[in-house]
């Protein structure tokens, strides 16, 4: 399967030639050239799944751990050393297949939806960094490879996040977005140290010299978790999300929703043989976290205006629920405390895609009504069926309601919380309702409840042309059978074939709570008038305001960034910086002048001068001979 | 006989108007001429030397020719330089070479 590298090397090709050549190329050639090579490279990423899963099982009932490209790169010492190569394992080629599919259904959106933008060209040659990134984050076969491709999705999020770069909202997002995560990397980074220099390996699954390296293992994967939550945006490092909204909104799609944020969730399944073998205790705090996270993006999600914004938390929020699938295992087997494993994978997978929908659809209200804002929305049902259709179908699958995607990945995940402990169950069943709650607030804003007629009646909104519309009828076919592929076939735990099977009471749970928030939600926000939404807001005002502020998150780090770092640390450090350290460099250069100056007169050209100094020089030295020696 | 003191007071005499010349003359040529007098009572200083301690050698005689013969080659380089000099500035006034002063 050595064609593989060209999954890597193919986008990595196309953004240099679009990044060097585009100026000089239409824009729809340059288009098309993108979209072209990502469609080899999805169609080269099918290929190889289908090799890989069709090659079949080992003796030992495993599918194989393949490495078709590994080279060392960069020797350390001993048996340390960083390698560059492909890993194909049923995680890895799963997500090659997620990150290819969001990424060509985007290319092939972005036609109609970056269409006459300026910097066209620019804009497909940095999603081919990302897609090539991306996919060599996840084929990674060390941890240190998969932190340089890991800064590479940084930069590439960073670049396309501050694609309209005249606009000073979307530079600082992308400027708070790669500051926050570089900051979490810088975590992940000295818990790869940590692990490289106590385990003596950088390879993913536990080498002999783990179990010396003792309580470092868990110290280390705590700090690798840091930068998984940075990425992945947990809290309380959550802030860039909402904020990388103001990216083009297919960037959204692909690298805010469906693949990047989740690299997270894929570092804590890549090291999980090592979490659950070493520092279970670490993997439930990662649940802990990851559950907070959840109810505070669902609850946010419930208030915001902004579609993308509620998008954004919705992410956060449906991540946390990754997390916690991952952090409530407790063993290696699917069966007695390690389905979450599966179930998060499974949620990661039929979440990329409606997510992907979910923002696809988005991004085509925004063109037609030329406005993020809920108030400019309400009533577009008549105006663009196709969008509406599809918009439902993802909303349904993200409230689980059956027999949409989410609802069997969900469904799986609540079954391991429900196995872990009832209360992370419940916990974790509330905030699905939330989310059912507040996508279908989305919901009816958007396509029904109150019609911004006069914006309407000045600007009719349209369907979006075809380019737009056939990624959405595919993303939506996608969602409306993803859960029916049977997962556990592919993906489990410990690697042996898991049967799904559907847990009646907590699918009949779930989906209870799923439509009595849907009917909440409807009888709340459907109708033209909504008394009840309104009165609740003004009732709790205070909740309501914190809620819509994020309860003031951004203004605690705005608060601890410049009043307590800047002014407390930073000031006096460049201060010492100014005046002590620059100030004693100057006294140098100072007196060295000075003294250059002064010897500078003896220089005075004059041969009679030099003379006389030279007569007095020697016979000083003379006297000095005959009287003293 | 006169003695080799004689000779030593002549050439320390000659040594020291040489000095005085060259720090106090302003003219380059004047200045090469004090030069050339500093050299002769060093050649002198060799000579007698040669003549009154070591008799039946003759070292300090022919290291003076020597010195007589560099001396000369050295004057020529001086006046050719001076002149080089006259051509550029119209003088050869020791104060008024600034050009390659510092």
């Amino acid at each position: 399967m050595e064609y593989t590298i060209l999954i890597l090397l193919l986008p990595f090709v196309s953004f240099l030639f679009l990044g060097l050549a585009g100026m000089k190329l239409r824009p729809v050639v340059a288009g098309a050239i993108g979209t072209a090579v990502l469609a080899v490279v999805a169609v080269l990423s099918y290929t190889t799944a289908w090799e890989y899963f069709s090659a079949g099982r080992d003796a030992a009932g495993l599918y194989p751990t393949l490495m078709p490209w590994n080279t060392v790169w960069l020797p350390i010492s001993g048996d340390l050393h960083i390698d560059l190569g492909i890993l194909l394992d049923p995680i890895s080629v799963m997500m090659l297949v997620v990150i290819s599919t969001v990424s060509l259904m985007v290319h092939i959106y972005s036609f109609g939806y970056m269409k006459g933008e300026r910097g066209f060209q620019r804009y497909y040659a940095f999603l081919s960094l990302f897609t090539m990134s991306m996919m060599g984050l996840v084929v990674a076969t060390n941890i240190f490879q998969m932190y340089l491709f890991w800064e590479l999705v940084g930069v590439s999020s960073y670049l396309l996040i501050g694609f309209y770069y005249t606009k000073p909202e979307a530079i600082a997002a992308s400027k708070k977005a790669f500051i926050v995560t570089r900051f979490a990397d810088l975590g992940f980074l000295i818990g790869i140290l940590v692990h490289g220099y106590y385990a003596g390996t950088f390879t993913f699954t536990p080498a002999a010299t783990t179990l010396a390296a003792g309580v470092m293992i868990p110290l280390a994967l705590g700090l690798m978790f840091i930068g998984g939550a940075g990425k992945s945006a947990m809290f309380p490092l959550h802030i860039w999300l909402p904020d990388a909204m103001e990216g083009p909104t297919p960037v959204s799609a692909l690298i805010h929703a469906a693949t990047m944020v989740v690299a997270g969730v894929y570092l804590v399944a890549r090291m999980f043989p090592l979490f659950i073998g070493y520092a279970p205790e670490v993997l439930h705090w990662t649940a802990y976290i990851g559950a907070f996270t959840a109810l505070y993006a669902a609850v946010v999600a419930c208030v915001q205006s902004d579609i993308k914004r509620v998008l954004a938390f919705s992410t956060i929020s449906q991540i946390g629920f990754m997390i916690v699938a991952l952090g409530v295992c407790t063993s290696n087997d699917p069966h007695t405390g390690g389905l979450g494993y599966m179930a998060s994978m499974f949620h990661l997978f039929t979440h990329a895609m409606f997510k992907a929908l979910l923002f696809l659809g988005a991004g085509a209200i925004i063109h037609a009504v030329h406005s993020n804002e809920m108030s400019t929305m309400g009533g577009l049902r008549k105006y663009m069926p196709l969008t509406h259709i599809t918009f439902l179908v993802a909303c349904l699958a993200i409230a689980g309601i059956w027999p949409f995607s989410g609802f069997f990945s969900k469904d799986e995940i609540l079954t391991a919380c429900f196995s872990f402990s009832p209360v992370m169950g419940w916990v974790m069943t509330a905030i699905a309702g939330l989310t059912a709650f507040y996508m279908f607030r989305l919901y009816y804003g958007i396509f029904w409840g109150r019609e911004n007629r006069e914006l309407h009646a000045e600007h009719t909104p349209h369907e979006a042309p075809f380019t737009m519309t056939l990624p959405l009828l595919i993303l939506a076919a996608v969602t409306c059978v993803a859960g029916f592929i049977p997962f556990g076939q592919f993906v489990s735990a410990d690697g042996l074939p898991y049967t799904i099977h559907i847990d009646g009471s907590v699918a009949t749970l779930s989906l209870c709570v799923a439509v009595v928030a849907i009917a909440l939600a409807t009888w709340m926000y459907a109708r033209e008038k909504q008394p009840v939404a309104d009165r609740l807001a003004e009732r709790f005002s205070g909740l309501h305001r914190a809620a819509y502020h994020r309860f003031y998150i951004d203004e605690v780090y705005q608060f601890i960034t410049h009043r307590v770092i800047f002014a407390c640390i930073s000031t006096p450090i460049a201060w010492f910086d100014r005046h002590v350290v620059d100030g004693f460099l100057n006294l140098l250069a100072t007196a060295t002048n000075g003294a250059s100056c002064l010897i500078r007169q003896m220089q005075s050209g004059s041969v009679q001068r030099y003379c006389i100094w030279f007569l007095g020089g020697a016979l000083g030295l003379t006297i000095l001979i005959l009287f003293i020696c | 006989m006169i003695k080799m003191e004689y000779y030593l007071v002549v050439s320390t005499i000659l040594m020291f108007v040489g000095i005085y010349g060259f720090v106090t003359r302003r003219n380059l040529l004047a200045m090469l001429i004090s030069v050339e007098l500093i050299l002769n009572s060093v050649d002198i200083n060799f000579v007698v030397f040669n003549r009154f301690l070591f008799p039946e050698q003759l070292e300090g005689f022919f290291f003076t020719l020597f010195a007589i013969g560099v001396s000369a080659a050295e004057t020529a380089v001086a006046i050719a330089i001076i002149i080089n000099i006259y051509r550029n500035i119209r003088n050869i006034e020791v104060k008024n070479l600034r050009e390659m002063k510092w």
